[in-house]
C-alpha cells in the first residue's frame, strides 16, 4: 500500500442486515454515490476517519444472499470482492455484516465469503435488538468457530460503532497480511453450507430468545387477509393526500420567492433581451420545476419510511396476487409506487427485481404511472375546462377527472405489462421469494440522507437539462425578431413558429394548434415545462392584456374542449421527459429498449389523444 | 427422502400449521430455483411455521423458517415436501 492512501474495506451482507444503516453510521454524510460502469448497480463509497488517524474508504456493496449470483447486484458484489470489478480496486479487507437476531440465516454467506480466502472480519449488527429479544450470543465462541475476528455493533446508535472502529483501526494492518486460515473445510454446496452454519449458530447462541413480539402482532394486523389490503390502500390514500395538502404551503413559498426574483430582475435589468431571458426564460422555466420539490420530498419521505420500517416488503406481499395477474410479481409494486413521484427513481428501484424480463417490463411501464410532473399540466387544463361543480352533491367534478387520469395511467400500465409479458417478455412465471424483515423504527438520520440524495438528483435536473431547454425555447421564440412592418405578434415570426407550424401538420388530426405544438418541444425536457412553455408562447404571442390575464383564462378562450381533453390524454401517455428516457437508456443499457419505450408511448399518446379529440368533438358537436 | 403418510407439500398448508422439510421435489423445479429455495432455508430438516396467506386464492403465503419470515407463492411452495407436525 502506498503511504497516505486509505484502506479499502468492502461492506458485505444479506439484504435487511442493517448494512446501510451501519454504513451511514460509520461514514456519516461523507459518501459518494455513483454507478459501476456498464451495469446498473449503485456504487456507494464513504470515508471513515478513525480517532487514531487511519483513513478507511468503505465500499457499501449491494445486499446479497449468496455468492452464486442470481442478480446483477449479486454479480457485482462477487466481482468487487474478488477484485475483478471494472472501476473498483480490490478491497484490502471484507467486513461481513450479520444480523444478530437471525444468525443461522446469515452465516452461510459468511462461510462463502471466508472460502474466498480474503482478509475479513465479521460484525454482529443489531445487537441491541437481539438483547431486547433475549438473544444472547457468545461472540468469542462465534469467532473461534468461524476462525474470524467478530465484533458486536449497534448501527442505530452512533456510540454502538465505537468498538467496531477501534477493532478496525487496530486489526486492519495485521488482517491484511493474514487471510483467514482453514478455508478447505468449508462445504461447497448449499446444503452443506447451511448445515455448517447451523452447527456454528448452535455453538455460539447461548440463549435463543423469543420472537420479536411487535413483528408478530403487527403482521397479524398488516398481513390479515382482509384488514391488510384495506390498511395498504388507506396508507396509499393518506400518502397522496399528504403529497397534495402538506406541500401546498412550501410550494407557495417557492412561488412567491420566484415572483420576487422576477420582480427584482425586471426592475434591475434594463437591457430588454437580457431581462426577457432571465425573467421569462430562466426564472419562469426553472421555477416551474423547482416548485415540485416539496411534493417529491413528501412522497419520498413516505416511501423511505415505509421501506425503513419494514412495511414495504409487506406491501409487496399484499400486491403480489394483483401483479401476478399481469405476469409480474410483488416486487414490481415498489418501483411502480415510486413512479408516482417520478419515473426516474421508479426505474432505478426496478434494480431490486431479480428477473431480467420482469425488470425490463417494469421499466417499460413505469412512465405510465402519473408522476408529479404531470400534475401542473393536469391542474391547469382541469381548472380551465372542467366546471367546478359537484356531482351527486358530494364529489367534485374536477377532483374526479384528476382521479380518473391517475386510474387511466395505472390501468394502461397494467395492460401494457400484461401484453409485454405475453409477447416480447414471454417466459416462465417468475417466482416470488421475499424476506419480510422485522419491523423497526426508521433511523431518521438514514431517512434524512435518503431525502437529501433525492433532492440533489432533482435539483441537478432542474439546473441542467431544464435550464438549458428553457433558454433554447426562449431563444427560439424571440429570434429572429419581427420585421419593422409586422402586423402579427413577434413570436409569429420567430423560429419557434416555423417549428410549431411544421409540427402542426402532424398534430392537427388530434386537435393541437401550433402553440401547443411549439410547447411540446421544450415539454420534451420535462412534462411540467409545458405549462411554462404555454405561458411563454401565449404571453409572447398576445398583447399586454394577454400577459396580464392568467393562463387559465387565455386557454379557455384559445382552445376548444376537444383540444383540451386531447391534450390531457396526450400527457397520460407521451414520454415528454428526456430524463426518463436517459435513465431508461442507462438502466436497460440498450438503445433498442429506450427507443421502444419512447415509440410505444408516443404511439399510444397519439392514438388516445386523437380518439379523445374526435369522440369529444362528435359529442359536443363542434 | 422419507415419504410417509404425513407427507404434504408446503403449499397445501394453512396458517398455524407447522412442519419439517423433507426435501424439494425432483420435478417441476429448475436447478436455479432449487438453489434459491435451499439458500433461503428450505433445506432438509428445517422447521417451518405457516404464518399468513393472501386474500385471493390464499396466495402468496408467509412462512417462518430459520428465524426469518419469507413470502412465497403456493406454486413454489408446492415443490417443497414437508412432514406435517400433528398437534399435540
Amino acid at each position: 500500500m502506498t503511504p497516505g492512501a486509505a484502506y479499502r474495506l468492502a461492506l458485505v451482507g444479506n439484504p435487511n442486515c442493517g448494512k446501510s444503516a451501519l454504513f451511514n453510521a460509520l461514514t456519516g454524510g461523507r459518501q459518494k454515490v455513483g454507478n459501476y460502469p456498464g451495469v446498473t448497480v449503485e456504487r456507494r463509497v464513504g470515508r471513515l476517519q478513525t480517532p487514531s488517524g487511519i483513513a478507511i474508504d468503505i465500499i457499501d456493496l449491494p445486499g446479497s444472499y449468496s455468492l452464486t449470483p442470481h442478480s446483477a447486484d449479486e454479480a457485482v458484489t462477487n466481482k468487487v470482492i474478488l477484485g475483478q470489478q471494472e472501476g473498483e480496486l480490490p478491497p484490502d479487507a471484507i467486513l461481513c455484516v450479520v444480523d444478530a437476531t437471525s444468525l443461522a440465516f446469515h452465516l452461510p454467506l459468511v462461510l462463502e465469503l471466508k472460502r474466498l480466502g480474503r482478509p475479513m472480519l465479521v460484525t454482529l449488527n443489531m445487537m441491541d435488538l437481539a438483547e431486547r429479544d433475549g438473544i444472547r450470543i457468545d461472540t468469542a465462541a462465534l469467532a473461534r468457530e468461524l476462525g474470524l475476528p467478530v465484533v458486536g455493533s449497534v448501527a442505530v446508535r452512533k456510540a454502538g460503532t465505537r468498538d467496531l472502529i477501534d477493532t478496525l483501526s487496530s486489526t486492519l494492518e495485521t488482517l491484511k497480511s493474514q487471510p483467514p486460515a482453514d478455508t478447505a473445510s468449508i462445504p461447497t454446496d448449499v446444503r452443506g453450507l447451511r448445515r455448517e452454519a447451523r452447527r456454528i449458530a448452535l455453538a455460539a447462541i447461548l440463549s435463543e430468545g423469543r420472537e420479536h413480539k411487535v413483528t408478530r402482532v403487527l403482521d397479524r394486523i398488516f398481513l390479515h387477509r382482509l384488514a391488510g389490503p384495506a390498511i395498504l390502500f388507506g396508507l396509499l390514500f393518506l400518502m397522496f393526500q399528504a403529497v397534495f395538502s402538506w406541500a401546498e404551503t412550501p410550494m407557495n413559498w417557492i412561488d412567491e420567492s420566484i415572483v420576487g426574483l422576477q420582480t427584482l430582475a425586471s426592475s434591475e435589468i434594463t437591457n430588454p433581451a437580457l431581462q426577457s431571458l432571465l425573467v421569462d426564460g430562466i426564472l419562469a422555466g426553472v421555477g416551474s420545476v423547482v416548485i415540485f420539490l416539496p411534493q417529491i420530498l413528501i412522497l419520498f419521505l413516505f416511501i423511505l419510511v415505509l421501506e425503513a420500517s419494514g412495511y414495504m416488503a409487506r406491501a409487496a406481499f399484499l400486491m403480489d396476487r394483483l401483479m401476478a395477474g399481469v405476469g409480474l410479481n410483488g416486487r414490481a409494486f415498489i418501483p411502480l409506487l415510486s413512479s408516482f413521484a417520478c419515473a426516474i427513481p421508479g426505474i432505478m428501484a426496478a434494480r431490486s427485481i431479480d428477473s431480467q424480463r420482469d425488470r425490463l417490463t417494469t421499466i417499460m411501464v413505469a412512465p405510465l404511472m402519473t408522476c408529479s410532473a404531470r400534475l401542473p399540466v393536469y391542474t391547469l387544463i382541469i381548472a380551465a375546462f372542467i366546471p367546478d361543480r359537484k356531482i351527486w352533491g358530494t364529489i367534485g367534478l374536477q377532483g374526479l377527472v384528476m382521479f380518473s387520469l391517475y386510474v387511466f395511467g395505472i390501468v394502461a400500465a397494467l395492460v401494457v405489462a400484461a401484453v409485454l409479458k405475453r409477447t416480447l417478455m414471454r417466459g416462465a412465471a417468475q417466482p416470488l421469494l421475499l424476506e419480510l424483515p422485522k419491523y423497526q423504527m426508521p433511523i431518521w438520520r438514514d431517512v434524512a440522507i435518503g431525502l437529501w440524495e433525492r433532492a440533489k438528483i432533482f435539483m441537478r435536473r432542474a439546473g441542467g437539462i431544464i435550464l438549458i431547454s428553457m433558454i433554447v425555447l426562449w431563444a427560439l421564440s424571440s429570434f429572429p425578431p419581427p420585421p419593422p412592418d409586422a402586423t402579427q405578434p413577434p413570436i409569429y415570426y420567430s423560429a419557434a413558429a416555423w417549428v410549431g407550424k411544421g409540427l402542426q401538420t402532424v398534430f392537427a388530426p388530434i386537435g393541437f394548434n401550433w402553440e401547443i405544438s411549439v410547447a411540446l418541444i421544450p415539454g420534451l425536457a420535462a412534462r411540467e415545462v409545458a405549462v411554462a412553455a404555454l405561458g411563454t408562447v401565449y404571453a409572447l404571442s398576445g398583447s399586454e392584456d394577454a400577459v396580464a390575464t392568467s393562463l387559465v383564462e387565455t386557454l379557455r378562450s384559445a382552445w376548444t374542449l376537444p383540444t383540451a381533453l386531447s391534450f390531457l390524454m396526450w400527457y397520460v401517455f407521451a414520454p415528454q421527459c428526456l430524463s426518463t428516457l436517459a435513465v431508461a437508456k442507462r438502466e436497460t443499457n440498450s438503445w433498442g429498449w429506450t427507443f421502444f419505450m419512447a415509440g410505444y408511448l408516443f404511439a399510444l399518446a397519439y392514438v388516445f389523444a386523437g380518439a379523445t379529440y374526435w369522440i369529444t368533438k362528435s359529442i359536443v358537436g363542434l | 427422502m422419507k415419504v410417509s403418510a404425513n407427507t404434504r407439500t408446503l403449499g397445501s398448508l394453512r396458517p398455524g400449521q407447522t412442519c419439517r422439510v423433507i426435501g424439494i421435489a425432483d420435478q417441476g423445479v429448475s436447478a436455479e430455483m432449487e438453489d434459491r429455495l435451499l439458500r433461503m432455508g428450505f433445506a432438509e430438516d428445517a422447521e417451518i411455521e405457516v404464518r399468513h396467506e393472501g386474500l385471493f386464492g390464499r396466495d402468496p403465503m408467509a412462512v417462518k423458517v430459520d428465524g426469518v419470515i419469507l413470502a412465497l407463492r403456493r406454486r413454489e411452495a408446492d415443490t417443497i415436501l414437508v412432514e406435517v407436525d400433528t398437534p399435540k
